[in-house]
């Protein structure tokens, strides 16, 4: 069997226990499944945001991480695919959740398969994800999978079978982010070393006098 | 080893008084802070420049010739020059000045200044931050090696038989350190140069550090300068120190909370575990300076931060000679012990002078060799 796809759920949900959670779940379920159907084992972890909601606020005051966010930039940073979950809050993604993203560095995410969701109390701010969730994935080089998944709370009511109800979205949303993961080679992703690449001083000299 | 202090020349209001000192109290504190720097025994003194409130230093040689005349023995320096707005020419004269008038007692350092607003007051572009940082250093290391210059580049109007007056003190310029917090191609124009790489240190975790001194180190290496262990590093700290530990943290944590940069963040006990702060006792201190080594190697220059974020003026120069009495001569004779034997002392005007003159004979007796 191929080296499993390192599938890695980042969660807004500020409520314990969270739907937003809840979705990230089942959604990494989901992709799970269908990678297995492709011969990949998916290995699954989760970033809660609430845990280093702190650390973020810190991070954006000091300019640094601190060691628990830290670990989980790294988790993000070397996932072979992303499922990024938010509550809508003033018609937009949390400000928990914007926040991680801004102390990410901005090319942490080039190329990474992401699969974006959402919850709310209506499914009234479902486009949400495509004013805002997607533009932000977009400016980070994600590639983010076509369907994106919201779930309001009438949603986690309805009953299966019903056409595009809930279940159906998600499975066909962890099916094309399967599909992007699965084609991927593993551990391509890592970042590469700071600073491993210096241009040469001669050369940036060079290149002002050319200017 | 060298040990000094670097101030920011912020006007800060102390937060346990609320009263703010105005703009002449905190000129002459900074220099009440720079004598007694030299009285307590401190190799350097380095300034900051900056050109926009709530900081006071925008004229470095003016505050740093004021002191000179005033001290004996006393490294006068910068933290940093910018050397991305002011005319490189400017800077090449002013230093040169300031150089004779110290005899030699002069250096500076390097920097970019990451305040966008600041660049079009100079005309300049922070866009261009990095291009200007390596021309303009370029044309500051030649006007001070070659009588005559002729130049052309992107940032200034053209030089035509420009010679910068006057010449350096015994035609050896002041040393150049350059600082960077994150940028890997100044690390590389310091090693390019042979010049001294410094690292601020003080604000974010050491492993970054590491990784610019060691990147540093290895071009320092790789353009024949010397081994990598003898390249010229030099390492911020910052301290607030009392005989008992718990009355530092007590009296410090109004001015953390509450200080400019990372105030309002993480807790004291956070970011003194987490950067290189230290608040606590003289021997605190000393253990934590001493892991410095330990992180980075060899070094030549450690400067302290001591008088920031509204601390008073009596306060600082408690702390300076809480520094010179009980940490100072520790730091001495331990760094020594553990120096490498190959590793040069911190940059000297005399041991500048002396290395150009054994180059110099060096290159004569190889010349009136006889050819085999």
């Amino acid at each position: 069997m191929a080296q499993p796809v390192k599938l890695v759920v980042v969660s807004a949900g500020l409520g314990k226990p969270s739907s937003t959670r809840m979705l990230g779940d089942r959604l990494a379920e989901a992709t799970g499944r269908q990678l297995l159907d492709r011969g990949v084992e998916a290995d699954v972890h989760t970033v809660e945001l609430r845990d280093v909601a702190v650390d973020i606020a810190h991070n954006l005051v000091t300019g640094f991480p601190p060691p628990g966010l830290r670990a989980a930039i790294e988790t993000v940073t070397r996932a072979d695919a992303l499922i990024a979950v938010t509550p809508i809050f003033t018609a937009s993604y949390s400000g928990l959740f914007k926040s991680f993203f801004d102390v990410l560095d901005n090319s942490a995410l080039t190329g990474k398969p992401v699969l974006i969701a959402a919850t709310g109390g209506t499914a009234r701010h479902s486009l949400a994800l495509e004013h805002a969730l997607r533009p932000l994935f977009a400016y980070l080089r994600a590639t983010v999978t076509p369907t994106s998944v919201y779930a309001a709370t009438g949603d986690w009511g309805a009953s299966a079978g019903a056409g595009d109800d809930l279940a159906a979205r998600i499975a066909r949303a962890g099916g094309e982010l399967a599909d992007l993961a699965a084609g991927l080679p593993r551990a391509a992703a890592a970042p590469a070393a700071e600073f491993e690449e210096v241009v040469p001083f001669a050369e940036q000299l060079a290149a002002l006098r050319r200017g | 080893m060298q040990f000094g202090i670097f101030t920011v020349g912020d006007v800060t209001v102390d937060p346990t008084t609320g009263r703010e000192p105005t703009e002449h109290e905190r000129i002459k504190a900074m220099v009440a802070i720079a004598l007694k720097a030299e009285e307590v025994g401190l190799d350097v003194f380095a300034t900051g420049e900056h050109h926009n409130p709530p900081f006071v230093p925008s004229s470095p040689t003016t505050l740093l010739g004021y002191v000179a005349a005033r001290t004996e023995r006393i490294i006068l320096s910068t933290s940093t020059t910018l050397i991305t707005t002011n005319d490189p020419v400017k800077i090449a004269e002013d230093y040169a000045m300031l150089q004779h008038l110290a005899d030699g007692r002069v250096d500076l350092m390097m920097g970019r200044g990451n305040t966008g607003p600041v660049y079009p007051w100079f005309g300049q572009d922070i866009r261009q931050g990095i291009p200007l940082a390596i021309e303009n250093y370029a044309l500051l290391h030649e006007l001070w090696r070659n009588d005559v210059v002729d130049w052309e580049g992107r940032f200034r109007t053209p030089l035509q038989g420009f010679t910068s007056t006057p010449r350096p003190l015994d035609g050896v310029p002041p040393f150049v350190w350059h600082g960077s917090i994150r940028s890997p191609e100044i690390a590389e124009q310091a090693a390019y140069y042979g010049d001294g790489f410094f690292a601020n240190n003080i604000f974010w975790p050491r492993d970054h550090f590491v990784r610019l001194i060691n990147l540093y180190r290895d071009r320092f290496e790789h353009y024949g300068h010397g081994t990598r262990e003898q390249a010229i590093v030099g390492v911020g700290g910052q301290v607030f120190m009392r005989k008992n530990s718990q009355d530092a943290v007590r009296e410090f944590r109004p001015y953390f909370d509450n200080a400019p940069v990372y105030g309002h963040g993480p807790s004291l006990e956070e970011f003194t575990d987490q950067t290189p702060l230290t608040v606590g006792s003289p021997q605190e201190v000393i253990d934590k300076t001493l892991t410095f080594r330990d992180s980075f190697g060899d070094y030549q220059r450690q400067l302290f931060l001591m008088d920031h974020a509204g601390l008073p003026l009596k306060t600082v120069l408690e702390q300076l000679d809480l520094l010179g009495e009980e940490v100072l001569p520790v730091l001495r004779t331990e760094f020594a012990a553990r120096r490498g034997a190959d590793v040069p002392a911190g940059p000297t005007h005399a041991a500048l002078v002396a290395r150009r003159d054994e180059a110099a004979a060096e290159s004569a007796a190889n010349e009136s060799a006889p050819a085999l």
